[in-house]
């Protein structure tokens, strides 16, 4: 099992990447790609990313207009609640589980941009 | 005697659908009464249009599945009987599609627009399906990420009646994955192995 243990973008990611891997196939995989963008943008090189800046995805204002950069920890409150982090976007999907938003997060980080 | 069964049966029965009634939630007399109901409030406050906004994420998945479908019958890749279950499964696809546009117009929203078969071509990268399994096992992963997307989206709902709904939409995809999975001749999902 791979563990990632680190600071991305001043965020601590602690979870599982292996893990991650399989959450995010069998969970995010029917909206979102890492490399297409499909019902959601697509996710590689998410850490860092300033929301609602992938190039020619339909975003909702709620997302255009955010002033949040994709960490750790914005992507675990987003996780968790995505209407709540930011009202009037369209993601009706949240990770109630800690571990599980953990390790999702950790396989997001090891996606990185090509 | 048989009379008085049937007045008390029926009386009941009013009963039942009274109280049924007062349970309803203003979206869902909206949807009864076929009346926009753009500006209205759910039962725990709730505006209306995060439903909508759900109910077209909800769509843009169906949009996709019947183009998924679509780009797997034009491979040539799938034999006659098998193209026969996955051109009757692109219709239940069609019929839910019909269905979300049809609560989203009474809900006051504007439904999710398809796009072209050739961007869905792209985002779901067909291009590396090259057998007949290869098809199967790509709208295998499709039904299965729908049927984990609609039960993940059933509490997001503040109307009951729209989180039926998506348990519904939850319900045909699990059982096209289903019939997709035996066809690969993998084993039989593991209960409660959905929405995890």
């Amino acid at each position: 099992m791979t563990l990632v243990f680190g600071v991305a973008r001043g965020s601590p990611v602690t979870g599982s990447v292996a893990r991650g891997k399989e959450l995010y196939e069998s969970r995010c995989t029917a909206c979102h790609s890492l490399d297409h963008a499909r019902i959601g943008p697509a996710h590689r090189g998410v850490f860092g990313r300033h929301a609602g800046q992938v190039a020619g995805f339909d975003y909702s204002e709620a997302l255009r207009s955010a002033h949040v950069t994709w960490t750790a920890r914005s992507l675990d409150r987003w996780l968790t609640d995505p209407e709540a982090f930011l009202p009037g976007q369209k993601m009706g999907y949240s990770v109630a589980d800690a571990q599980d938003r953990a390790d999702i997060i950790s396989f997001l980080a090891s996606a990185e941009a090509r | 005697m048989i009379k008085h069964q049937q007045s008390s049966h029926d009386t009941s029965r009013r009963r039942l659908l009274l109280r049924g009634t007062t349970a309803l939630s203003a979206t869902a007399v909206a949807l009864l009464a076929g009346v926009p109901a753009k500006a209205a409030k759910s039962a725990t406050g709730q505006d209306a249009s995060r439903d909508a906004a759900v109910l077209n994420t909800a769509l843009a998945l169906e949009h996709e599945a019947i183009n998924a479908y679509t780009l797997g019958a034009q491979s040539k890749l799938l034999e006659k009987p098998v193209l026969a279950v996955a051109l009757k499964f692109q219709g239940d696809h069609k019929v839910h599609r019909d269905r979300l546009v049809s609560v989203l117009k009474t809900l006051g929203a504007t439904p999710a627009e398809e796009r072209t078969l050739a961007v869905y071509a792209q985002a779901l990268d067909v291009e590396k399906l090259k057998s007949q399994a290869d098809v199967l096992d790509f709208a295998a992963g499709l039904e299965h990420g729908a049927v984990n997307a609609y039960l993940g989206i059933i509490p997001s709902f503040a109307d009951r009646p729209l989180a039926k709904l998506a348990g519904q939409l939850a319900a045909d995809e699990t059982e096209h994955f289903v019939v997709l999975s035996q066809a690969l001749g993998r084993e039989l999902p593991a209960p409660l192995s959905f929405g995890v």
